[in-house]
């Protein structure tokens, strides 16, 4: 009997938790599939319609831009973060020599920093490149502050890879870049793919500094194009949801297929301290 | 005597011979060593380094980003000690650390253990709790405006039929911070719950096991077992809560820019405020330099702690 109660107190709390943290999301989507008098004459009720309209909509006032260069600028960003973090980490990790605790903490303590304390110097720096306003201007802050939790994640990996494997492969006479590229690179493919969702998924999401780098239209990425929907639909409510669940769907595509890479690669670097 | 000397001076010859080998291999393992580490260097040091130092420096001047820098020493701290604005947003950034301390972290462990819990539909609550987190933050901001709308939005249209009156949860000065940090709250919980997750992973089972043969009920065994060995996560999840308040912007840009009358004005927001809006460039690089600042001091405080308690070998 008190186990039958226990467990439908447990069901309910899980429950409760389930339409606290979901029903946002139904709300959005179920917004986003309404055509404007339906919302505005029934904006509680969910899914008693499905209006594909919005769709071609949002897409036509510019979601398409938007979407290719959030694709252009994140999966770059995250390649060119995956190459300089694991070179970065294999020296540090594996070898030594003077400096290296100071470099590593150098780069760990981007963890810690709130990213307003740069933002002047780089909006100048982008300025005096020739480059603000572009998409470009993205690329190197984009880098810069996915090296901390990347260059953390893939140390810890590679200092437990046994030193056995690179001695063999020392002794064939192979150089540090054949030994990194063939050893080492392979046997942190995991922590590859952990540093490749997390900063997939945080750079999509990405949002003060295409704020203060990018101005016009044509050139911004989801998240500012989302900001500038918000004042072109201010009317038609369900537009702009539409336009917020297709840029929510290539993450929750990759959370859907890799669940468990996602949440722990989210928490990683929290994780493993 | 001669061939004294030839045996020393080939010894000598020897010696030089390889001690200029071991410097070149040095030279070379020093040379290889900077071409991994450089590109990520010189990116982090032009991006994260400099910046922060120029942030400093700028502090210092007056300047609205375009005409001349005037040096006006520690002015622009003095002004901003003196700034109402300035307080009332460190005091809501306050705020966020507590709503974090006290309602995300204890949130985020109740759905943790629910994942453990005996329960069917486990993968559907874990996958459902996860998707706040995954969501951009413009994306929440908009859509809980919208379920904050005081006439089309989801919250009054609730409370309407429970009998409640229309709250105007973005625009009333008192409500609206805490209305952020609601969102806030929605959003980041999952975040802790994966944290304590992993925590609750590497409890062994053994220890359950043996608190049962002693009789321990669930009370008993949480209180004794799962929390002191969450301790450390608990700790964890602390710092990145105060960190996290610094960092945190975008919610509030997007939901209230600040507003009303500065009500939900936080640090982020107002240095950006200052520096993008009024370019007044330096004195929101004062701001931003103070809250580089507070997290360092936040950072090297925990680390400290962390070192006498590791020292102390006590995890708690």
């Amino acid at each position: 009997m008190i186990s039958i109660l226990k467990r439908s107190l447990l069901y309910i709390l899980a429950i409760v938790l389930l339409l606290f943290t979901g029903y946002p999301f139904i709300y959005m989507i179920s917004t986003a599939l309404k055509s404007q008098p339906q919302f505005y004459e029934a904006p509680f009720s969910l899914f008693t319609s499905f209006n594909l309209e919005n769709v071609q909509l949002v897409f036509e006032m510019g979601l398409t831009r938007y979407f290719t260069n959030s694709v252009l600028i994140t999966v770059l960003s995250v390649l060119a973060v995956m190459l300089f973090a694991s070179m970065a980490s294999y020296p540090l990790s594996r070898m030594k020599f003077k400096f290296r605790g100071v470099v590593y903490l150098l780069f760990i303590a981007g963890m810690m920093l709130p990213i307003h304390a740069t933002l002047i110097p780089i909006f100048k720096l982008t300025q005096s490149m020739g480059l603000y306003d572009s998409l470009w201007a993205l690329l190197g802050p984009y880098i810069a502050f996915s090296l901390p939790i990347s260059v953390f994640i893939l140390t810890q990996f590679m200092a437990e890879i046994p030193k056995s494997l690179e001695e063999a492969a020392e002794l064939d006479g192979a150089s540090h870049f054949s030994i990194f590229g063939r050893v080492i690179l392979p046997m942190v493919t995991p922590a590859l793919m952990t540093v490749l969702i997390y900063n997939f998924i945080h750079l999509w999401n990405e949002f003060v500094f295409a704020l203060v780098l990018i101005s016009t239209s044509e050139r911004m990425t989801l998240p500012l194009g989302l900001q500038n929907f918000k004042g072109e639909f201010s009317v038609n409510i369900p537009g702009l949801m539409t336009a917020l669940t297709l840029a929510s769907i290539p993450v929750l595509l990759i959370y859907l297929f890799s669940q468990e890479k996602v949440t722990t690669g989210l928490a990683g670097g929290a994780v493993k301290e | 005597m001669t061939t004294d000397i030839t045996l020393i001076d080939s010894m000598e010859s020897k010696e030089t011979k390889s001690k200029s080998k071991i410097s070149r291999q040095k030279l070379r393992k020093t040379i290889t060593i900077s071409l991994f580490i450089a590109p990520a260097f010189i990116v982090y040091s032009l991006y994260v380094i400099y910046p922060i130092l120029a942030t400093l420096n700028y502090s210092f001047f007056d300047w609205d980003g375009v005409s001349d820098k005037v040096f006006i020493g520690l002015d622009n701290y003095i002004t901003m000690f003196n700034d109402d604005i300035f307080w009332v947003s460190l005091k809501n950034n306050i705020w966020i650390v507590f709503a974090s301390v006290f309602i995300q972290i204890p949130l985020g462990l109740v759905m943790a253990l629910l994942l453990f819990a005996p329960i069917r539909g486990i993968r559907l609550f874990n996958g459902v709790y996860f998707i706040p987190f995954l969501m951009s933050t413009v994306a929440v901001g908009i859509l809980w405006r919208l379920m904050y709308d005081p006439i089309n939005g989801a919250i009054n249209q609730g409370i309407n039929l429970l009998g409640f009156e229309n709250i105007a949860w973005l625009s009333e000065q008192n409500i609206a911070i805490f209305s952020v940090l609601m969102v806030i709250v929605w959003q980041f919980s999952p975040f802790y719950m994966i944290l304590f997750k992993a925590g609750i992973v590497g409890i062994s089972e053994e220890m359950y096991e043996a608190a049962e043969i002693d009789g321990a009920n669930y009370f008993q065994k949480f209180m004794k077992i799962t929390l002191p060995l969450l301790a450390p996560t608990i700790v964890t999840s602390s710092i990145l809560a105060i960190v996290g308040s610094l960092k945190s912007f975008d919610l509030f840009y997007i939901m209230t820019g600040g507003g009303p009358n500065h009500g939900t004005e936080i640090l982020g927001t107002y240095m950006y405020k200052q520096a993008f809006v009024n370019y007044n460039m330096g004195y929101g690089s004062a701001v931003a330099f103070i809250m580089f600042a507070l997290a360092l001091v936040v950072v090297v405080i925990i680390q400290s702690l962390d070192h006498y308690r590791k020292k102390k070998g006590d995890y708690l």
